[in-house]
């Protein structure tokens, strides 16, 4: 390679995309670290205070996208207080005021704002793809200068953001002449949207691919939009109350027809039970299917549905479906490849809604399953390893008992049997979460036989800290661990501290960390950022000396080159 | 009985409960292993010191676990040392049972350590001290119960008391289950109104659906929030302008002024619209007829209709009229 000329060796970089292999390629020699940097079109930065946006400038001048995530993931259940931090704002300023050509950014659990969105729709005149997943602190305001000012816009997805919905005219904002819309989700919006304007939008976007609606499109409208639109391929449904035999459904029924490029279906904010017959003669083309917040339509319904999805790859659905539809979906969806059951009563009512059967019929039915998130109320062993049997392909396994600390209910045994059958069996195994009763043998197994594994969510696991010094020197590719209301403590935490240089990061909450012991651990690795997050008690934490025993309520800690951050709110304690 | 007794007796009872879990009602609060019973927890590796000491602690009323915090138990952490274990050594891939009983008995104590330490610090925090039974009836009961409590993040029942039903309500855990709260705010909205409204007098909110001929969507009402027709009405027509406005705005009249405004009035007060519900039976039903409690009892849903299609309504059921109207610009 040494004899081709920089230009035929970014090339032949082009071809490569993922960022682990742009990355290492960037190791093998400073020309090809030179000519890495200079092409590298897409940065990925899965923590946004591992660097600073003036490092990663310097580093790549020449990026057009930039995909950021912010708060760590158990944000996403309330336990980061609000102003933690994850602001946005600093790289957009920073981004602007470079000369970097940003086309695309994509935030997760960050926060923006509205004038952090009108400078980003002002600043990157090529700017074209917008895509915020669990974000919040903008409105619809914020959403109105995007949509005025990107001329290029071709993406603007929305998914599961809380936005402030000022009931305002963001998508009237759209000029007469902006035609090149591909991507429009705003489904999560609670407000009035302007129908008028949404269907005007969506007649003159010849290119658009995907729309998902929110709860304020109701069906007359649905069938309009469909019917100027059937090029679509992924729709979100808004809200489908109506009777059948109205007017509205009739030609919403006719559009349907005419759906053939139709792949994936979600939505059904709103839903009349009986609505989704309306959309079987699409089902056969369906590849992705979320009903997954249809809480209104019943089992037997989504059961009708799924019967016509024989090529269904992924599907995310309510535990309403029951055990029965999941031997269903087994029976049916031979293509199925992710499969998501969430739970409809979040308050452990005792409605057993599915069980391990289901699990077991699925990993019978559907050889090509490899990522699974599951909700239940109960579990066994047996059930797990007869699906590790099954199943050896998994790459993301998600299971979730309701209730803390439940054994297996057949046995009354723990659960470390079941799961470190599945660690054992998934040599691909890059996600894991446990619960149930599980005691350090579980983590054992964990650390002995889940080589591959990046990323294990614990709660109420274990016993002492062995469980959590298992799966530190076991799994060697371990970049996010995260554990709550798990008995381990300041021996686990500082025993490889060089192990969280090869992470990038760690979460421990309602653990038996000491403040002595963080304390200790930040001394030993200045190169980490040993963040605790105390909003009970901000000034008991300094006053007694009793540190070694001052439990820490939250820890976060990640790796970082640019040192302590600025932004953080009185309740976070860097160490 | 001397402290060593009463932990031999734990002992026994341990061992004889190894294998029937649930026997012992106190067990099923955490859902914890047959081998969770606590005297026996810290016999086998410790040394005869800690061993008094536990038994002190055994007895003495605190919340948390005896011997949780023996300095035995830290040595023994301390010896793996920053070393790599050699998991292989300590556990065979399918050890007996009695070795994972006999490691997870050795370290149940220090899963529980937590509750001790936080009791040690007098975190004032914890007020299901007063639950406990003030007289310490045998040790290993009431330190299980107490082991309870401590398990549970602070000030929050969990929910694992699944054998018998705990004295309050079951209490949520911050953040469990692990749904995104997006998800469970949508689910919230949706299922709030499809839940049965039956025979719970006042005691939360009652969402009904309120639908309006030719509105783009529908709106959700919480019924006990008002006291009588007056304010519903008067609430219905602050939610219902908009879409009056909007129909004006779609059938081509330019822009909102104050004309339209007073046209709402007329429209909902006047004889352009009616308000109807559906009853317990699935009847449409003129509101007005009865009084405001009983209304609440049997309201389902609400449906301002126009007054040309209510026509019928005031004496028998009437068909559903909804396809007939719809507003077109």
């Amino acid at each position: 390679m040494n004899y081709f000329p920089d230009e035929v060796i970014e090339h032949v970089f082009d071809f490569v995309t993922s960022h682990k292999d742009r990355n290492s390629i960037s190791l093998v020699c400073k020309s090809w670290f030179k000519i890495e940097r200079y092409s590298r079109q897409n940065v990925f930065i899965g923590n946004c205070y591992s660097i600073s946006p003036e490092r990663l400038l310097r580093r790549f001048p020449c990026f057009k996208s930039l995909t950021l995530k912010g708060k760590p993931h158990f944000a996403d259940f309330n336990l980061v207080p609000h102003g933690w931090g994850g602001f946005v704002q600093p790289w957009i300023e920073a981004l602007a005021r470079s000369r970097v050509g940003l086309e695309e950014l994509r935030l997760k659990r960050m926060v923006v704002t509205d004038e952090g969105l009108e400078l980003l729709s002002r600043s990157f005149v090529n700017f074209k793809s917008l895509v915020l997943v669990s974000c919040e602190g903008f409105s619809t305001d914020g959403l109105a200068s995007i949509a005025s000012n990107c001329r290029h816009l071709r993406d603007l997805d929305l998914q599961e953001n809380e936005i402030d919905d000022h009931r305002g005219q963001w998508l009237s904002c759209f000029p007469e002449t902006y035609t090149s819309l591909v991507t429009l989700n705003f489904a999560c919006l609670e407000g009035e949207t302007n129908l008028v304007a949404l269907e005007r939008l969506v007649a003159r976007s010849p290119n658009l691919r995907s729309l998902k609606l929110n709860r304020a499109v109701p069906l007359d409208a649905l069938a309009r939009l469909m019917a100027c639109a059937p090029q679509i391929v992924d729709l979100g449904v808004g809200s489908y109350e109506d009777e059948q035999d109205s007017e509205s459904c009739l030609k919403l029924q006719a559009a349907i027809r005419k759906y053939t490029s139709l792949r994936s279906l979600s939505g059904f904010l709103e839903a009349a039970p009986h609505c989704l017959s309306a959309f079987h003669p699409v089902c056969h083309n369906l590849t992705s299917l979320n009903l997954s917040y249809a809480a209104e339509i019943h089992g037997s319904h989504l059961i009708k549905l799924i019967e016509h999805c024989k090529k269904l790859q992924r599907l995310w659905i309510l535990d309403s479906i029951g055990d029965k539809g999941l031997e269903v979906v087994a029976s049916t969806c031979k293509e199925l490849q992710e499969l998501r059951v969430f739970p409809t009563d979040l308050h452990g009512g005792g409605n057993t809604a599915v069980t391990e059967d289901g699990l077991v019929a699925i990993s019978a039915g559907c050889p090509k399953l490899h990522s699974i998130l599951y909700f239940c109320q109960q579990m066994t062993n047996a059930a797990l390893i007869t699906v590790a049997r099954n199943c050896p392909n998994f790459i993301r396994f998600r299971l979730c008992i309701l209730e803390p600390h439940k054994p297996d209910h057949v046995t009354s045994q723990p659960l470390d049997e079941g799961f470190g059958a599945i660690v054992q069996a998934c040599k691909n195994l890059k996600r894991l979460s446990v619960s149930g009763l599980l005691t350090d043998q579980v983590f054992l197994y964990i650390g002995m036989f889940a080589t591959q594994l990046e990323m294990l969510s614990i709660a109420f696991a274990g016993d002492t800290d062995k469980g959590m010094l298992y799966v530190l020197n076991g799994c060697k590719k371990m970049r996010k661990l995260e554990i709550r209301d798990s008995p381990f403590g300041d021996a686990a935490l500082l025993a490889d501290v060089n192990k969280y240089e090869t992470m990038r990061s760690l979460w421990m909450s309602s653990c038996e960390v000491t403040l002595g012991g963080c304390k200790r651990l930040a001394r030993k690795a200045p190169w980490l950022n040993v963040e605790i997050i105390n909003e009970n008690d901000n000034n008991r934490m300094e006053e007694n000396g009793y540190e070694g025993r001052q439990k820490v309520d939250k820890l976060y800690l990640y790796r970082t080159v640019v040192g302590t951050r600025v932004d953080a709110p009185p309740f976070v304690w860097i160490l | 009985m001397s402290p060593e007794e009463e932990l031999q007796s734990n002992v026994s009872v341990a061992s004889s409960t190894r294998n029937i879990v649930g026997v012992l009602k106190e067990h099923n609060y955490l859902g914890l292993s047959d081998c969770s019973s606590v005297g026996s927890s810290n016999l086998s590796g410790l040394a005869d010191d800690d061993k008094a000491t536990i038994s002190l602690k055994a007895t003495e009323l605190t919340l948390g676990l005896p011997g949780s915090q023996s300095p035995a138990r830290d040595t023994e952490l301390n010896s793996l040392g920053p070393a790599k274990l050699d998991e292989k050594l300590f556990f065979p891939l399918l050890p007996s049972k009695d070795e994972i009983c006999s490691s997870s008995q050795k370290n149940i104590a220090s899963g529980n350590k937590r509750g001790f330490a936080d009791t040690m610090d007098k975190v004032p925090v914890y007020t299901e001290k007063n639950w406990m039974f003030p007289e310490a009836v045998v040790a290993t009961q009431s330190v299980i119960k107490k082991e309870v409590t401590q398990n549970i993040p602070k000030g929050k029942l969990s929910t694992t008391n699944n054998s018998s039903s705990p004295p309050a309500a079951k209490a949520q855990i911050v953040g469990w289950p692990p749904v995104r709260s997006y998800r469970k705010n949508t689910l919230a909205t949706t299922c709030k109104n499809s839940d049965e409204v039956d025979g719970k007098p006042g005691s939360g909110p009652l969402f009904v659906k309120v639908s309006m001929d030719g509105a783009p969507y529908l709106r959700k009402v919480d019924l006990r929030s008002y006291t009588n027709y007056g304010e519903l009405s008067a609430a219905l027509e602050k939610m219902f302008t908009t879409f009056t406005l909007g129909q004006c705005g779609t059938s081509g009249a330019t822009g909102k002024d104050v004309r339209n405004e007073t046209k709402l009035k007329d429209l909902l007060n006047g004889k352009d619209y009616v308000l109807t519900y559906e009853d317990k039976d699935g009847d449409w039903m003129l509101v007005g007829d009865f009084s405001w409690e009983i209304f609440i009892g049997v309201c389902k849903k609400l449906k301002i209709m126009k007054g040309c299609d209510a026509i019928g309504l005031a004496a028998a059921p009437a068909p559903r009229t909804m396809e007939k109207s719809k507003m077109r610009a």
